[in-house]
């Protein structure tokens, strides 16, 4: 028997910032759209998310940040992420993040970032094309 | 990936790998899991139910430290509902165990039931078996919030641990059949609000009622988030291993789930055979019309579709 293969996803709020409203529509959008999300909660180190990300075998993990310390928890999520062999994990980013940001957080292997007013059927279309297992 | 090569090295990525696949149902991890199945058995299996916001995590996150600072590892498998209409789920029992994320000793694995109506996912025995070869001596499943019947946690786990909390309802509850007379050991949990006691003492009186001789589950208050009360309730589950080996209902119980297990194996695996073999003819859903048109009642049709089975053996 082979079964169906369900995206796993997980959220994820770096950083000291205690705003997770936006990252919890964006998990229910994901819920309605046949994801597994697990969902971590706020205050989450770097460290903490790779760890968690490994563990639940996720195909995407999901950022959510508020706080401006984007350029540097994004960036060092994937560097853990790779030094913990889970360099096949798709990683994606969200929150009040400058354009002029954009471009070098993409350089440093987040695959997409979703900036305010982003429709959430725009986030689950780019994981689910996205994702690097099938 | 090599898994093969992961589980041997102790990789947690390759465990949460097989876990993966199991949910999944590919048959190589089937493979994987009976080629080290010998190597299962050594883990205890302890199950954390009750009802929804009872406090289930934070109990399991306070039992898992306490183990760990006996250095002993521990693995927890986390269920949470997964939605009937999109198949989705949002599984947040991590966020009361944040800070076992880190510790090397911990694997900590979310799952949805994806379909099983029993508490429980239909992979939580596969994922039990991944983290007992793993050599995880502690296994801490935690069910869904519970209602009244989901009890499927008590076919696999060696003790389960029925939380509570004050003010769910009067002392009625207490006494009907179902989820109240699977639990080992009970937590009053958030012991601090009104009631708590009323919610033990009403406990102890449904347990006066069993009139069990040999063991008598203990019934514990605990605040489990200012971890007031851990210890001793710590102390209650070991006291019911200890029972359960000097009595010899350690292994009956053991025996009796891999009874359960063997014969869900079977009947799933009858399942889909008989499903394979009726795809091509869209059999079942002519008997299905029949039935409907009352032309056919539904225990013909399904002696109709078990035929199936014996025209393939005549083959």
């Amino acid at each position: 028997m082979t079964g169906s293969k369900t995206i796993r996803v997980l959220i994820a709020k770096p950083g000291l910032d205690g705003h997770d409203r936006g990252a919890k529509v964006v998990a229910r959008a994901m819920r309605d759209a046949g994801m597994e999300v697990i969902y971590t909660g706020l205050r989450q180190t770097p460290e903490q998310i790779v760890e968690a990300a490994i563990q639940e075998d996720v195909d995407c993990v999901s950022m959510s940040i508020l706080s401006g310390a984007h350029n540097h928890l994004f960036p060092k999520v994937v560097k853990l992420l790779r030094e913990k062999g889970g360099e096949d994990i798709l990683v994606v980013g969200g929150g009040v993040i400058p354009e002029e940001d954009i471009p070098g957080l993409k350089e440093a292997g987040i695959a997409e970032i979703f900036t305010p007013g982003t429709p959430t059927g725009v986030t689950i279309d780019f994981i689910t094309k996205n994702i690097k297992r099938n | 990936m090599d898994i093969r090569a992961g589980l041997s090295s102790g990789s947690k990525r390759a465990a949460a790998r097989l876990i993966t696949m199991i949910e999944n149902g590919d048959p190589e991890a089937i493979e994987i899991i009976k080629e080290n199945y010998h190597k299962t058995g050594k883990a205890r299996i302890i199950g954390i139910t009750g009802p929804p916001g009872a406090g289930k995590s934070t109990v399991t996150d306070k039992l898992a430290k306490l183990v760990r600072k006996q250095g002993k590892k521990a693995a927890i498998i986390a269920v949470d509902p997964t939605s009937p209409f999109s198949g989705g789920a949002i599984l947040g029992d991590r966020i009361r165990m944040s800070d076992l994320n880190t510790d090397e000793g911990v694997f900590i694995r979310s799952m949805g039931t994806r379909g099983a109506l029993g508490g429980l996912s239909k992979s939580v025995h596969g994922a039990i078996k991944v983290m007992d070869i793993f050599g995880y001596d502690y296994i801490f499943v935690e069910t869904v919030g519970v209602g009244q019947s989901e009890i499927d946690i008590v076919k696999i786990a060696d003790t389960v641990l029925m939380v509570m909390v004050p003010g769910l309802g009067d002392d009625i509850q207490a006494i009907k059949a179902g989820i109240m007379e699977i639990g080992d050991v009970f937590a009053v949990n958030k012991s601090d609000r009104e009631g708590a006691e009323k919610t033990a003492t009403e406990i102890e009186v449904m347990l006066d009622l069993n009139g069990m001789t040999e063991y008598r589950p203990p019934v514990k208050n605990i605040i489990a988030k200012d971890n007031k009360g851990v210890e001793e309730l710590w102390e209650a589950i070991e006291g019911h291993y200890e029972y359960m080996v000097s009595s010899g209902n350690f292994n009956k119980r053991r025996e009796k789930a891999i009874e359960t297990e063997v014969l869900e194996i079977f009947k799933q695996n009858l399942l889909d055979k008989v499903m394979r073999l009726q795809k091509n003819t869209e059999y079942l859903s002519g008997l299905i019309i029949k039935v409907f048109k009352k032309q056919m009642d539904p225990y013909t049709a399904a002696l109709e579709l078990a035929n199936i089975l014996n025209k393939e053996e005549g083959k």
